[in-house]
């Protein structure tokens, strides 16, 4: 018991700004899950969901250097399996008016956390058979196939009508408001990625993502590899789309076409392919972004009609950004990068030199 | 005791014999050379040894010894390359394949992987058994670096290392997955006198130290005849001679196969 006390302190002792910025966020969190108003709440929630999503991405494209573009189908899985299994009972009736539900799921309804992890696991169930197949090959198997299936599911979706209630969707989903679930979830999901990627895991994922061959060599098994981070990520986006979906409070098939998808991928490759903290600063700005500049898609005029101010000119605007980026910013905000302390501490010296040019040239070993 | 042993193997690109009828019988705490021209078949030899290539004909036998000392000759013809690096037998690559973005302690962690016996959701969890094998993998591996001469740049990207220092971090990446036979390909390449003499007091050294057998790919002629027990001799894909290094090197075949590049062979 005395050891563990040791150990935690010497923990603290070592991490000690971590551990005042945990306290800070939470404290933060609370506060604002107090005052902000429904609008500001909603926006929140959706960045925390993006982020979770986003890091199950990266986690297989950036990390493991798997492409795979399944994120909407995945997200597809987790909301239908919160939205079937939460729906209360009563108003099942109503919601399903054309066809009935499935008699062996009518009666059936879970609490929100216990469906919200049984759409994680069903996520990564399927992914368990796409991957099969795909993760054996090398190459650009796995993106065809991944976007093949989240089209497959959406229609699938579409059209179990007993079940999802096909193009209806499903309405009055208990919703949450606070932020303690998005965001809550989405910290132990960052936690438990960031204590993945520095365990002997995470390096073989980079291990493959860096040289399959030389990986192979070392012991790292290609398949089984993969396969391990394939999974999580397909759990990880699961439990998104499983908030996703009690969050809007409804979900219908047109919410997860394929284009949904391109969010994620212009997250992780805006924040950089293979950084934590680079998907959550771009979950966030891709987000928030998006809301800013919902003024480009409508109508708008400075004296004389402009007609390019119509809906979906924002995604112009993210477009070009995307293109930018591959262009002249590779490896996006972070790299490989971490927001470390270190890596801050080095940023501000760095640019503190830079700033009073010669003058730094004698110290800077105090820091 | 034989270690490695290969039975005709055979393999074939297309119309292309790249290694015809390949009998070696490698023996324990041996140090076993592969020579022979360019392009005679080396390096192919290697990747069907280590299951990189699956032979088009005949059989890979290995020997290993487990924890009780017994041993049993296992047939690990075609079988998947990490698997076969899991029963010990580990390689480094004559095109230096590095993780680049990782750094040198990373690259030779990397290597532990098959050894770790804690699972993805400890490691997520940072249960104990994880923090332990944690622990245990870096002291280990900062053991080998230090054994290299590495450990003052464990923290640099390994592709920031000059090329020697490379080389000698591919040799500690495949010591980290606790091999009994070490394949060497090509250690010297590309490094000068001095430094290939530093390297065979190195490989010398790290073979007793970590009770190895080697089985090396080398041009350097007066590294291979100065440590080598046995040599064995390739040319176009056939064995053309086989045995210590005074009997290889007065064999006429040899001579013959080397004469024509004679100046490729020396440098």
């Amino acid at each position: 018991m005395k050891e563990t006390q040791n150990s935690i302190g010497a923990y603290l002792k070592l991490h000690w700004k971590t551990a005042v910025f945990l306290v800070v966020l939470l404290v933060g969190i609370g506060v604002a899950d107090i005052f902000v108003d429904s609008y500001l709440r909603r926006l929140l929630n959706l960045c925390a969901i993006y982020v979770i999503v986003s890091l199950a991405m990266n986690l297989v494209n950036g990390f493991t250097g798997q492409f795979s573009l399944g994120q909407a189908g995945f997200m597809a899985i987790g909301a239908y399996t919160v939205a079937v299994f939460t729906v209360p009972i009563e108003s099942r009736a109503a919601i399903f008016y054309l066809e009935p539900m499935a008699p062996f799921l009518a009666n059936i309804q879970l609490p929100f956390i216990v469906a919200l992890i049984l759409g994680g696991l069903a996520s990564a169930f399927v992914a368990f058979f796409i991957g099969s197949p795909c993760l054996r090959l090398r190459g650009d198997y796995l993106a065809i196939a991944t976007l093949g299936f989240s089209e497959i599911i959406r229609i699938v979706f579409t059209n179990t009508q007993s079940i999802t209630n096909g193009a209806l969707g499903i309405k009055s989903i208990p919703t949450i408001s606070s932020l303690w679930w998005t965001f809550g979830t989405a910290i132990l999901i960052i936690i438990a990625t960031v204590l993945l990627i520095n365990s002997t895991y995470g390096r073989a994922f980079k291990s493959i993502r860096e040289d399959e061959i030389a990986a192979e060599a070392m012991g790292v098994g290609l398949f089984k590899t993969k396969m391990t981070s394939f999974l999580i990520g397909a759990f990880f986006t699961g439990i998104g789309g499983g908030l996703f979906a009690a969050l809007l409070g409804t979900v219908d098939p047109k919410q997860f076409y394929f284009t949904l998808t391109y969010n994620f991928l212009l997250i992780i490759v805006l924040g950089g392919m293979g950084s934590i903290s680079g998907t959550v600063i771009a979950s966030f700005v891709v987000t928030l972004g998006q809301e800013a500049l919902r003024f480009l898609d409508e109508p708008m005029a400075f004296g004389l009609d402009l007609p390019i101010f119509r809906p979906g000119l924002r995604m112009v605007v993210f477009s070009f950004l995307l293109m930018v980026i591959v262009l002249f910013y590779r490896k996006g905000l972070m790299g490989t990068n971490e927001l470390t302390w270190d890596f801050i501490a080095q940023k501000y010296r760095s640019i503190k030199k830079k700033l009073s040019g010669k003058k730094t040239s004698t110290e800077g070993g105090g820091n | 005791m034989s270690l490695l042993r290969t039975e005709n193997v055979i393999m074939q690109f297309g119309g292309v014999v790249a290694v015809n009828d390949l009998n070696i019988d490698i023996k324990k705490g041996e140090l076993a050379a592969l020579i022979g021209p360019n392009g005679a078949g080396k390096t192919t030899a290697f990747n069907v040894i280590t299951g990189v290539y699956t032979p088009t004909g005949g059989k890979v036998l290995f020997t290993p010894t487990d924890k009780s000392g017994a041993t049993t000759e296992i047939d690990i013809t075609g079988k998947k390359p990490d698997k076969i690096t899991g029963m010990g037998v580990a390689r480094t690559f004559q095109n230096i394949r590095l993780f680049k973005e990782l750094t040198v302690l990373e690259n030779v962690l990397v290597a532990t992987h098959l050894n770790a016996d804690y699972s993805f959701l400890s490691a997520m969890l940072r249960a104990p058994k994880a923090r332990k094998g944690e622990r245990q993998a870096k002291m280990d591996c900062e053991f080998l670096l230090e054994r290299l001469g590495l450990i003052d740049l464990k923290n640099e990207k390994a592709s920031s290392l000059p090329y020697g220092q490379q080389r000698h971090l591919e040799i500690a990446r495949a010591l980290a997955t606790k091999p009994q036979l070490l394949l060497l390909d090509e250690p010297a390449a590309g490094m000068n006198p001095q430094e290939t003499d530093e390297l065979t007091d190195l490989i010398f050294k790290l073979k007793t130290d970590f009770d190895l057998t080697i089985f090396m790919i080398e041009h350097h002629m007066d590294l291979v005849m100065e440590i080598s027990d046995h040599i064995y001799v390739l040319d176009f894909g056939c064995t053309i001679a086989k045995g210590t290094p005074d009997e290889v090197q007065n064999n006429p075949k040899v001579i013959e196969a080397y004469l024509g590049v004679d100046a490729d062979v020396e440098d």
